[in-house]
């Protein structure tokens, strides 16, 4: 088994786990705002009043006897994203793309018919999905159209950009691919592709998967090294608002980029991963001590600390 | 830092108030730091049995004040409606049970812990003017063998106590002479009575009990003691002359009868012996002592809730151990205190049985789960669906375990249910969502800290320290405390964050 020392890391400026747990989530996220992010229909609601782009919600259910009626909704729409409103880590998400003799085709290219579509949607509202196992609701949204701009990245999933923001101003971010381990979803932990991407412009900085550097996509080969993300300071002026809108001060942001409607944010996370770290090959902590130092006097707005960040972070 | 200035100030009072308190007690009590080897004493009762008659009773019992190889302590008689005592003379200690009108079937109680090795020279008794032997009287078909054996006794002997030992061979190993003399007499020892006094050899009558752990409904053994010239010397016909008595108590060694009953009839004597593992004398002695501590300890509480104390006292360590697992080595668990409940129940069955039976439990209820996530049920029904097969499982390996003759089939029902269902339901859909691989690390992360748990809370050092000196438990608290605000990595985050090294001189 590989190890690093202590020293080095710290010498790197990694965040720990117990370090993020205790300086930064204990410290700048109060409790009573967690429901705000963990349950993705509040989220999108209070998004909606900000002002902010997130995917149009088609249908939301919480009882079992809605499950019907919806289903028979569906029958009439060619693609949606079913999700679970308390669900975490991309959990009994399924993402439905096309549809064939009737049934619905999954992102993974897998068929589902009625019954399974029934049979997920039970499941999730008796909260098989949700974190502490309790009582969940359905939403339906939207599906997200690839920008054809990141086609040959992704497998069986869209690609999504995190984006850590501390007390409003974006600190770090990176590209998530989905790849046929990941089984479609955007989480390293499960094999997708994380690519740094370095704060002033959005470019490709560094690509890991599984924790290990690589060049290309595992599965479709496309290098890596090319990628520059369109549209970056909306994107990280997007992000920067959340704090605004949830009043958390240590967040993760996932935002995708729609064909048509350009960055949408899909979801918030109140206790971010540590994986940005490694796929950045950059350690956190320099620029959250940073922005734990400023004097902000007075307060500066979500386009000022995109400009902040964008002009001194990245040098760190 | 205000706020670690507290909390440092807290840990360090803890610490203070439990290695104090510790101190202080051991001070008070002399309980000792460590356990010692545990001792096994025999509980012995006797109980006496007849159908009084209807006028006043009077029973009285021969009970041993000294025997060898064994000191008494904790005698206690229990008969309801008769009076006790304990009577001592010049060459006898006897149980007296008396009462004015008694009728019917009578049952009486007399019972005393033997702890052996403590062997005390009789003391008194030692002193007693030794019998002259009287004169033996044999027949006339007796007289020839008798004397023809005494004399090739003798013969092939030194001094009085080789002599013993030679008669006592003739006799457990019979020549035609033995033969002859055993024929006509009631029993191997009553003819060793005979030989040894016919040949000038004080003997007195003795009454031994073997001592054999659950045993009931036992009686004494006649068997023989001799005066050497030096002091009285035991024999057992068949066993020869034993010099330090091993599980063998003498309970009756002088005096008249073993059991007077006047008043009732159809008496009857009979022993039950267990034996138990005590804690060494000196700690038994310290509980008891009267002081502030004595009094404030779990140890005045019933027998049945100090053994719940006794467990429930260990459940921090366990609870420390999860805190150092999970916060300084980032060992992944299935539920938080999961690892602590499962090294409870290995302290109940033993490790390796434990392990085996939670192992399998928990792989046929993954089984029947997969079978089960196929039935198309929701979620809270098959869950209860799942406690009912887990405990068809359990209670079909239990069975099947006695049947084969392990009683470690049994003691898997020690495992809480409702909490393997829930592990097998939660592994099973880590199973769907993240692979086996993650099954197996979080499994085997739950059963190392449980087994690491184990293995501290089985140590009968800490078993000692956490029931004896409960105010230790503060310390384990401010540990938690401290290693609650360690802010530090991992070691597995040093393992995750290695691919950095290389990357980070580029």
């Amino acid at each position: 088994m590989k190890l690093i020392s202590p020293g080095a890391l710290s010498r790197f400026g990694m965040l720990g786990i117990n370090a993020r747990n205790l300086d930064f989530i204990g410290r700048y996220n109060q409790r009573e705002q967690y429901p705000l992010v963990d349950n993705k229909l509040k989220t999108k609601m209070i998004a909606q009043e900000h002002q902010l782009a997130v995917p149009a919600l088609r249908f939301s259910l919480t009882q079992q006897h809605d499950v019907e009626a919806t289903i028979q909704q569906l029958d009439t729409m060619s693609g949606f994203a079913m999700k679970p409103a308390k669900g975490s880590g991309g959990r009994g998400i399924w993402v439905i793309t096309d549809r064939r003799d009737g049934k619905f085709v999954k992102s993974s290219g897998i068929v589902v018919d009625h019954d399974d579509l029934r049979r997920h949607m039970s499941n999730t509202l008796a909260g098989l999905y949700s974190l502490g196992g309790g009582a969940d609701s359905v939403i339906i949204e939207d599906l997200i159209q690839l920008d054809p701009r990141f086609d040959g990245l992704s497998v069986e999933g869209i690609p999504d950009i995190r984006v850590i923001v501390f007390k409003g101003y974006p600190v770090m971010a990176m590209l998530r691919l989905a790849t046929h381990q990941s089984d479609g979803k955007a989480n390293l932990h499960q094999g997708a592709v994380g690519v740094g991407l370095t704060l002033e412009e959005g470019h490709y900085a560094n690509a890991v998967q599984n924790g290990h550097p690589i060049q290309e996509h595992p599965d479709t080969q496309k290098p890596l090294n090319q990628i520059a993300i369109p549209e970056w300071p909306t994107i990280l002026y997007l992000a920067a608002q959340c704090f605004e809108v949830t009043g958390l001060g240590y967040l993760g942001t996932d935002i995708v980029i729609d064909r048509d409607r350009g960055p949408v944010l899909l979801e918030l996370n109140a206790r971010p991963g540590l994986a940005i770290q490694l796929a950045n090959n950059c350690g956190l902590l320099p620029r959250l001590r940073h922005i734990e130092g400023l004097r902000e006097t007075p307060r500066r707005d979500a386009a000022d600390r995109v400009h902040y960040s964008i002009e001194k972070l990245s040098k760190l | 830092m205000n706020r670690n200035a507290t909390l440092w100030f807290i840990v360090a009072i803890l610490v203070a108030a439990g290695i104090g308190t510790a101190l202080l007690r051991h001070d008070a009590t002399q309980l000792p730091w460590l356990p010692g080897e545990n001792e096994s004493i025999w509980l012995v009762e006797a109980r006496v049995d007849f159908y009084a008659t209807g006028g006043p009773v009077t029973a009285s019992l021969s009970i041993p004040e000294t025997a060898p190889g064994f000191s008494i302590f904790n005698e206690q008689a229990a008969s309801a409606g008769y009076g006790f005592a304990i009577v001592t003379d010049a060459n006898d200690r006897r149980g007296e049970w008396t009462r004015r009108e008694a009728s019917g079937a009578q049952s009486l109680y007399f019972s005393a812990s033997f702890l052996p090795g403590n062997a005390k020279e009789d003391s008194k008794r030692g002193q007693l003017p030794i019998p002259a032997p009287e004169p033996v009287f044999w027949d006339a078909a007796q007289v020839t063998a008798a004397t023809e054996l005494i004399e090739a006794a003798r013969s092939t002997s030194s001094n009085d106590y080789s002599f013993a030992r030679e008669i006592n061979e003739r006799v457990a190993t019979p020549t035609q002479n033995a033969a002859l003399l055993l024929a006509k007499s009631d029993s191997p020892v009553d003819l060793m009575r005979k030989l040894l006094t016919d040949a000038a050899l004080p003997t007195r009558d003795v009454m031994g009990l073997p001592l054999e752990d659950a045993r009931r409904r036992q009686s004494l053994v006649p068997l023989l003691e001799f005066h050497d010239g030096e002091q009285w010397r035991l024999v057992d016909p068949g066993k020869g002359v034993i010099d330090t008595p091993e599980n063998l108590l003498l309970w009756h060694r002088s005096g008249r009868s073993v059991l007077d009953v006047i008043g009732g009839q159809n008496s009857r004597l009979s022993f039950s012996i267990i034996r138990q593992s005590v804690a060494p004398v000196e700690l038994l002695e310290a509980r008891t002592k009267n002081s502030l501590f004595a009094q404030l300890g779990v140890h005045r509480l019933p027998i049945e809730e100090q053994s719940m104390f006794k467990l429930l006292l260990l459940l921090p360590l366990g609870a420390t151990v999860v805190v150092f697992f999970r916060v300084l080595i980032g060992l992944q668990t299935t539920g938080t205190f999961m690892p602590v409940l499962i090294a409870l129940v290995f302290l109940q069955t033993e490790l390796v049985p434990g392990l085996i039976s939670f192992v399998s439990v928990v792989l046929l209820g993954l089984l029947m789960r997969g079978y089960l996530s196929q039935l198309n049920l929701l979620l809270v029904a098959r869950l209860a669906a799942l406690i009912v097969l887990v405990i068809f499982v359990i209670s079909a390996l239990s069975v099947i375990g006695y049947q084969l003759g392990f009683s470690t089939g049994m003691v898997i029902t020690f495992f809480p249910m409702i909490i393997i269902a829930w592990t097998i339901e939660r592994l099973s859909i880590l199973w769907e969502e993240e692979g086996p691989r993650d099954v197996l690390i979080q499994g085997s992360g739950t059963l190392m800290v449980a087994v690491v748990a184990y293995l501290l809370m089985d140590s009968t050092v800490i078993q000692h320290l956490s029931f004896n000196f409960p105010e230790l438990n503060f310390v384990l608290l401010a540990c938690i405390l401290a290693m609650g605000q360690y802010t530090g990595y991992k070691l597995f985050e040093l393992h995750r964050f290695a691919p950095l090294r290389n990357l980070g001189h580029k």
